[in-house]
């Protein structure tokens, strides 16, 4: 998902134990199994603090990239209306990496640290964000099908184990339900408009419907960490499962639309309800994850150049902050 | 880097009057007039909030989670502190 990072098969270290003593893991564990919630300065192995620290900043982080491909559209977008409600959704956006950089934080890790680990290229953020939004319909298929994932993904984290992070899921999850419906919306307004509007929607659907399967990370079969993070009640359901809920859910939505989902194999398991489909390119995911997919440079050297230009003034609030506070020394 | 970070503010929102505010995140922020106006556009883009409190993070002053047990053990055997502790007739109303 927003985290898929974590789950890549053979990268990346399992975060080590700090000594902890056998009875100090299972009294976690027990109170992990009780669906006690976890608090900030609660004693907990330095593996659990290491995995959330990644999976909540890579989160964040994804949430931050998140804004660039729709701010794309926003000088260009076809009304005042969608203009308003697309800037209310990338300032949405900015408050949600907020929110998790500020859950993350109660874990011993500070911003700035996040932040430099975003720009050197060191932490990963989501693939779906790597590829680009060539047309206004883009926007609308992001909203339905991106963040649609993407509350598919963070309802059930609504009740990870981690006090902040579920805090912060839970006001992110109430803000998203907007983001899904407009981005339907707009495919709903092409949909019914001229054969060249629907053709526009119908091709975004096709970008955008391999892609927005991946987010929900390798399959369970290849991911590395899943076992672990689910016996720490900070992951609730498989990849798979995500996976299969998002299609069965999605398909009937791009029926109404009059699109079709660009899968010859998709078709309606009439004995389990469940949709089947072909299998997905991993390799691409892995590409585009791993740095190689359309937008990786382009979102990554606008990310550097914003945080450069704001240098100054992350620069001059602190000297202002300074002279207020001698000024009122002296008073 | 550290050394140049913004401090760390907590936040605490009032979501209605007659309510007492709650903690909702953290901020960051160069000084209190700026972590109220960076509260307010982080946590009530929805009408979240009639009012916020702002504190530096490193002034709260908190109960240790490691020495909890012995802390609020005073309070732990004093269950006539309870109404329940009481057996009164049930022909004894209004009680």
């Amino acid at each position: 998902m927003y985290t898929q990072g974590l789950d890549q098969a053979g990268k990346g270290d399992s975060p080590k134990s700090g000594g902890e003593t056998k009875e100090q893991l299972d009294a976690f564990q027990a109170r992990i199994d009780a669906e006690e919630k976890i608090e900030a300065k609660d004693w907990m192995p330095e593996a659990y603090r290491k995995t959330l620290i990644r999976q909540i900043s890579q989160h964040a982080h994804s949430e931050i990239i998140g804004m660039q491909p729709e701010g794309n559209w926003l000088t260009r977008a076809p009304s005042l209306k969608r203009k308003a409600i697309l800037v209310a959704k990338i300032q949405d956006e900015a408050g949600h990496g907020l929110y998790l950089y500020s859950a993350a934080e109660t874990l011993g890790v500070s911003r700035d640290q996040m932040v430099a680990d975003l720009l050197s290229g060191k932490a990963k953020y989501s693939s779906i964000f790597n590829y680009p939004t060539l047309t206004w319909a883009d926007i609308g298929a992001i909203g339905w099908l991106v963040d649609g994932a993407a509350i598919m993904n963070q309802i059930p984290l609504c009740r990870c184990s981690y006090g902040p992070y579920s805090r912060a899921m839970i006001r992110v999850c109430k803000e998203e339900s907007f983001h899904q419906r407009q981005g339907y919306e707009i495919m709903l307004t092409l949909c019914r408009g001229t054969p060249e509007q629907k053709a526009m929607a119908q091709d975004a659907l096709n970008r955008f419907w391999w892609p927005s399967l991946m987010m929900f990370g390798p399959n369970d079969s290849a991911s590395k960490h899943s076992a672990q993070s689910m016996a720490w009640k900070i992951k609730r359901f498989s990849n798979d499962e995500l996976r299969q809920k998002f299609i069965d859910v999605t398909v009937p939505q791009a029926d109404f639309l009059g699109l079709t989902v660009p899968d010859e194999k998709l078709r309606q398991n009439k004995e389990t309800g469940h949709y089947e489909h072909s299998d997905i390119d991993w390799q691409e995911f892995f590409d585009v994850i791993s740095g190689n997919g359309p937008c990786n440079e382009t979102r990554m050297a606008k990310r550097r150049k914003a945080h450069d230009d704001g240098a100054w003034v992350r620069e001059a609030a602190r000297a202002y902050a300074a002279k207020k506070a001698e000024a009122s020394a002296a008073a | 880097m550290t050394k140049q970070e913004w401090p760390l503010y907590e936040v605490f929102i009032r979501s209605k009057s007659g309510l007492s505010h709650r903690h909702a995140g953290s901020v960051h922020a160069a000084d209190d007039e700026m972590a109220l106006n960076n509260a307010r556009d982080t946590y009530t883009r929805r009408n979240e909030g009639v009012s916020i409190w702002v504190v530096r993070s490193d002034s709260i002053v908190a109960s240790d989670p490691a020495e909890s047990s012995a802390f609020f053990e005073p309070a732990e055997d004093k269950i006539y502190r309870h109404p329940t502790f009481y057996d009164i007739p049930d022909e004894v109303d209004n009680l």
